[in-house]
């Protein structure tokens, strides 16, 4: 995990009070905050909901099953981030997807073996496109990730307004597959998220790619003079925010086995508010794939919890995400405010 | 000689790129309907496509002023729609429980209440921001997810419909032969000008968005800066909430202002107003909230079908953010555009003497 050169030096040894100050200097601290808080929310929720199952392993597994798909997302938001890019296309990508899966596979009567890779070819080459317009024309990622999001959303609707439901055979046969870990299993899907965070685990944390895109996201001026590519750095960065969305998109389709135009709607502020959940900053520069894991992890919990507390209308499930949204960002920020003494 | 550089420095004025899309997209009215551009008296109201543009357009163009306030700070508010529907919750519940609804102190207090909630939210997002030090992105998404619930547990998850005159006024009502809205929206910006570009205020928040730390060191309250702002911010999305329900005489907590905010930070960026912060233009503003409602306007009128409109929306968005981007037009209209890919990067072309003239043209 600090394998990138982020470890401070500074910090002076020796007293007590010096290893408290060691430790409020390192930046793993926000993911370490979140981890303990999770773990502190999911103990809560154990003591709570008891008798209610909570502390079955399959709850816990569940969050991976339910959220697999807004993992992955957040993943490929990770590396825009980091890179101190937004894309806000995810969620209308993930949609987009969903549709155009949907469709080729329904409609058109394409074997799913083809469609998979069409699919991700097509949200890798949407990111490549965004990241070529913001790299070469100087447009604020914001804006053209926007176009990004009215243009695939209003894609989905061109092809269908209506939702078209997946009954192909092998969607479904993938769909029920279980991997059994002997005390619950996971779904396809989120063995698929599992192996994209080792496979980005890896890429941001141990390849010279992934030490580019923090050196872009720190100072771009600075990676510019040291001769870092900067223009194919940030259009991959795109490209693998696209392929992602899409691969996103591929794994809600069998969650949820539909196609729809209004599938995953605003999801791209989940996948962002992951991120920073997990401590990492949208300036960019800095932060861990496995602060996204537990951000997602998180948001996952308060969803379940909320579940578990039943009787909540819908107006109040809004209410209640809003409020452990912030007291959870409130914490993680006290806790880490004083990191710069 | 002459001519070329007043054409320069016109092309060159930050307002040119978006009023030019404007009056294209207006044009681009007239072969599907000839009569675009009249507007006919009836009843002593005047009707016509360019007044429903302007009626249409004055609570994104009101959320949209606001949020350039926030952005010039180097901030960003996601959390406007969720006010616009709270503001609007509180105002025609509270409305609806009147016994006589035409009651004029009533819908006054009424819009008070909606205000000062709207106002409240923004103290709670600045306070987030500039005390707490969290990134404005994620300090407004909680008022975002959340304001909703709120808006909707104040309707009790209903469309709440009012029935008053006066209330009525202020979303879809005429005074002197124009919508009302279009006074209401005047004097926002009015106000909003004066402000900031009368008194020091705007070029304290434009410090604030340039550097924050550096600002605070030259004495400048950063903090209650920030504050202000996205109060300001909420006050003028209440205030659009207010005419948004006043339109349709109801309150939709689930509906009232859904993704107005992207359509506000869409219309700052078009106006010219950098997302990084440091400046901003009002006017600008003003002009991309009008492109954005032209547009919408526009796809209706020619016919397009309704599910390809968010299309149309992103291809013209980024055709005004090429057309912007002083590095695109150097690379496909050449020697026409700025020589280098910034301007600033070539001080030494004869830019000063090109600009001094236009100034003396427009002095005469």
């Amino acid at each position: 995990m600090s394998a990138t050169a982020q470890t401070p030096k500074a910090a002076p040894r020796g007293s007590t009070a010096s290893r408290a100050t060691r430790l409020l200097g390192d930046r793993r601290l926000p993911v370490l905050v979140t981890a303990a808080l999770f773990i502190a929310m999911y103990v809560g929720g154990l003591s709570r909901y008891q008798n209610y199952g909570f502390g079955e392993p399959q709850v816990f597994l569940n969050l991976f099953i339910d959220n697999g798909y807004l993992l992955v997302a957040a993943i490929g938001a990770t590396f825009v981030i980091m890179s101190g890019g937004i894309d806000l296309s995810v969620g209308s990508m993930i949609g987009f997807t969903t549709m155009f899966t949907a469709w080729l596979v329904e409609r058109q009567g394409l074997p799913l073996l083809l469609v998979v890779p069409l699919a991700l070819a097509v949200g890798a080459f949407g990111g490549f496109l965004m990241g070529y317009v913001i790299h070469n024309f100087e447009i604020q990622p914001f804006i053209v990730t926007l176009a990004g999001l009215f243009l695939f959303r209003g894609l989905c609707l061109v092809i269908s307004k209506e939702s078209i439901s997946i009954n192909d055979a092998s969607v479904g046969t993938l769909a029920q597959t279980r991997v059994s870990l002997g005390v619950g299993d996971l779904s396809i899907g989120a063995v698929v998220a599992l192996v994209v965070l080792a496979v980005a685990f890896y890429v941001l944390h141990y390849t010279r790619f992934g030490r580019r895109v923090y050196a872009i996201g720190g100072n771009e001026q600075s990676a510019l003079l040291m001769g870092l590519p900067l223009g194919g750095t940030k259009i991959a960065v795109y490209t693998v925010s696209g392929f992602c969305s899409a691969l996103a998109g591929l794994l809600f389709m069998l969650y949820i086995q539909s196609g729809d135009p209004l599938h995953a709607v605003g999801m791209e502020l989940d996948a962002i508010a992951a991120v920073v959940i997990g401590g990492t900053l949208l300036t960019g520069g800095s932060g861990y794939v496995l602060g996204t894991l537990f951000g997602v992890l998180v948001l996952g919990l308060i969803k379940s919890v909320i579940t578990f507390e039943g009787t909540l209308s819908s107006w109040w499930t809004k209410i209640a995400t809003g409020v452990l949204l912030c007291a959870f960002i409130l914490i993680q920020r006290t806790m880490t405010a004083r990191r710069k003494t | 000689m002459t001519t070329t550089s007043r054409w320069r420095a016109l092309t060159h004025h930050h307002l040119f790129w978006p009023v030019a899309v404007l009056i294209a997209l207006l044009l681009v009215n007239v072969p599907f309907t000839p009569d675009f551009f009249s507007i006919n008296m009836t009843d002593g109201h005047l009707y016509g496509s360019l007044v429903s543009i302007v009626l249409f357009g004055s609570p994104l163009i009101l959320v949209a002023v606001g949020m350039t306030l926030v952005i010039a700070t180097g901030g960003i508010d996601l959390s406007v729609g969720a006010v616009v529907a709270i503001t609007g919750a509180l105002t025609c519940s509270y409305i609806s429980d009147q016994a006589d609804q035409n009651t004029l102190s009533a819908v006054f207090l009424a819009m008070g209440i909606g205000l000062v909630a709207a106002v409240v939210c923004g103290l709670w997002n600045g306070f987030l921001v500039a005390r707490m030090g969290i990134q404005p992105i994620i300090a407004t998404l909680i008022i975002m997810v959340a304001g909703r619930g709120v808006a909707q547990l104040i309707t009790d998850g209903q469309i709440i419909t009012v029935n008053s005159e006066p209330y009525k006024l202020i979303g879809g009502g005429y005074w002197l032969t124009l919508p009302f809205s279009v006074f209401v929206v005047a004097a926002v910006v009015a106000v909003t000008v004066a402000l900031t570009r009368r008194t020091a205020l705007g070029l304290l928040v434009e410090s604030v968005g340039g550097n924050a730390e550096a600002s605070r060191l030259v004495g400048i309250r950063s903090t209650r800066i920030k504050i202000m702002v996205y109060m300001f911010c909420a006050l003028c999305a209440g205030i659009a909430g207010l005419m948004i329900s006043s339109n349709t005489s109801a309150a939709d907590g689930n509906n009232a202002g859904l993704w107005i905010e992207l359509d506000a930070i869409l219309a700052v960026v078009i106006g010219g107003t950098s997302l990084l912060g440091g400046r901003f233009s009002i006017g600008g503003t003003v002009v991309g909230a009008l492109v954005i409602q032209t547009l919408t306007t526009t796809i209706y009128t020619i016919g397009v079908p309704t599910q390809t409109n968010l299309v149309f929306k992103a291809a013209v968005v980024i055709v005004v953010c090429l057309l912007q981007s002083p590095k695109f037009r150097a690379k496909v209209f050449g020697a026409k555009g700025p020589k280098g890919p910034r301007r600033d990067a070539a001080p030494v072309e004869p830019a000063p003497a090109a600009d001094a003239a236009p100034k003396m043209e427009v002095s005469r």
